[in-house]
């Protein structure tokens, strides 16, 4: 969690943490760290979501599905969307890297890392499925705009590579 | 209303609405599933960024305008973009030969647009940058492998290049709107990218076994709002819902 939320409402947050990603369903918005600032004024809960990459379609439906949880609670939500500062993978929380490992999907590198990754120069990502390193680099675009294809080659299976966004 | 301004705004978010649009055609249609894959994505990065700047516009025209009344309502002449982008989808190559031309320069006026003083078209800019340095690695990448590859794809790439090559200086034009955006700190002086660009861009092509175009004669238009045959296609194609069904939504 960003520390600018650190003083909101447990209560609020629960119900945030309660959203997740569509394409990501084990990833709450809260630990991929799309959530920038909670305002509550005259009893409107005003949310500023950030998106992960400017075309991504999930925001929208993040964006009713905030609305929708606060609803259910009886409350009202007011969702915006901030540009700046723009999203990085180093909002990701540790909580939602190991999510997403389990998930079956290799969490972001470090920048540096991440490229030389994605040129193939060397093999550093692992395969989430069964730990090894040996991993080889499908495609630089993966099923959505943050994740790249890769494939390990001792078990075989492909997987994605959430991509390091700086 | 600051028209300058929303001229300015068309002129950047144009491209990539319709570079946007020419990538969305190849999808199901790329020559294997990862490229296509990433044309796709790539086409998704664009429009998105070309939502940005039209919610942007709409809220400066007032009215009753919205992002989707200028992507799909206006006429061709009100379209800003340069030339290069309308280019059609020959063959991969021109595919890759447009994006790369297109992408080197993108992510220089992008840069450049993150220290503009209207803070909307910098934020816009500083999320750009990160999606657009990922296209370019992608472009560059096929360039080298293109180039350097069979005598076919070397050949064809080649081709390519030297065929789009006369567009390229349309990338650097200012319209009048423009230099009144550069003056007040707003818009890039996109004259001062050209000389780093066309480096950067021989770079690539010599490490790609390629030549290097001379070109005396240009082509330019697009940004005036006159644009080749291409572009009617192009837009009798994305804008047919809205015209066809005025107002429908998804």
């Amino acid at each position: 969690m960003t520390e600018q939320l650190q003083h909101i409402d447990k209560k609020l947050l629960e119900i945030l943490g309660s959203v997740s990603d569509p394409e990501i369903p084990v990833l709450s918005i809260l630990d991929m760290g799309v959530v920038r600032s909670v305002n509550v004024e005259n009893d409107i809960i005003e949310i500023a979501i950030t998106p992960t990459y400017s075309g991504c379609p999930a925001m929208d439906a993040i964006g009713d599905d905030i609305k929708k949880a606060f609803k259910e609670k009886g409350m009202e939500a007011k969702v915006s969307l901030v540009l700046a500062p723009a999203w990085t993978t180093d909002w990701i929380t540790p909580k939602g890297r190991a999510e997403l490992e389990k998930y079956g999907i290799a969490a972001p590198l470090s920048a540096e890392a991440d490229k030389e990754a994605l040129l193939g120069n060397k093999k550093l990502v692992k395969c989430p499925q069964c730990g090894s390193f040996n991993t080889k680099l499908i495609s630089q675009f993966g099923s959505t705009a943050c994740k790249a294809l890769f494939q390990c080659q001792d078990c075989l299976e492909p997987f994605d590579y959430f991509k390091c966004l700086k | 209303m600051n028209n300058n301004l929303v001229q300015y705004i068309y002129g950047i978010a144009d491209n990539a609405l319709i570079l946007g649009q020419r990538l969305g055609e190849l999808c199901g249609h790329g020559p294997s599933l990862e490229t296509d894959i990433a044309m796709t994505n790539m086409s998704l990065d664009l429009l998105g960024q070309t939502r940005s700047y039209y919610q942007y516009a709409a809220q400066l025209l007032g009215e009753n305008a919205t992002e989707d009344t200028i992507a799909f309502l206006r006429r061709e002449r009100e379209y800003k973009n340069v030339l290069l982008v309308e280019q059609p989808n020959t063959d991969f190559a021109y595919s890759i030969a447009r994006q790369f031309l297109f992408d080197i320069f993108h992510l220089s006026l992008l840069e450049g647009l993150k220290n503009s003083e209207d803070e909307t078209l910098a934020a816009i800019a500083e999320k750009g940058i990160k999606e657009v340095s990922y296209h370019t690695r992608f472009s560059s990448d096929w360039i080298r492998r293109l180039g350097d590859g069979t005598t076919e794809s070397h050949d064809r790439i080649q081709a390519a290049i030297d065929d789009l090559w006369v567009y390229t200086d349309e990338l650097f034009h200012q319209t009048d709107a423009d230099k009144v955006m550069v003056t007040e700190n707003i818009g890039v002086d996109t004259t001062k990218l050209k000389e780093a660009y066309y480096k950067k861009v021989s770079a690539v092509l010599e490490e790609s076994t390629l030549n290097t175009p001379v070109m005396e004669y240009f082509q330019k238009g697009g940004k005036q709002g006159i644009h080749s045959e291409h572009m009617g296609y192009l837009l009798a194609d994305m804008q047919y819902m809205q015209r066809a069904y005025p107002n429908m939504n998804w």
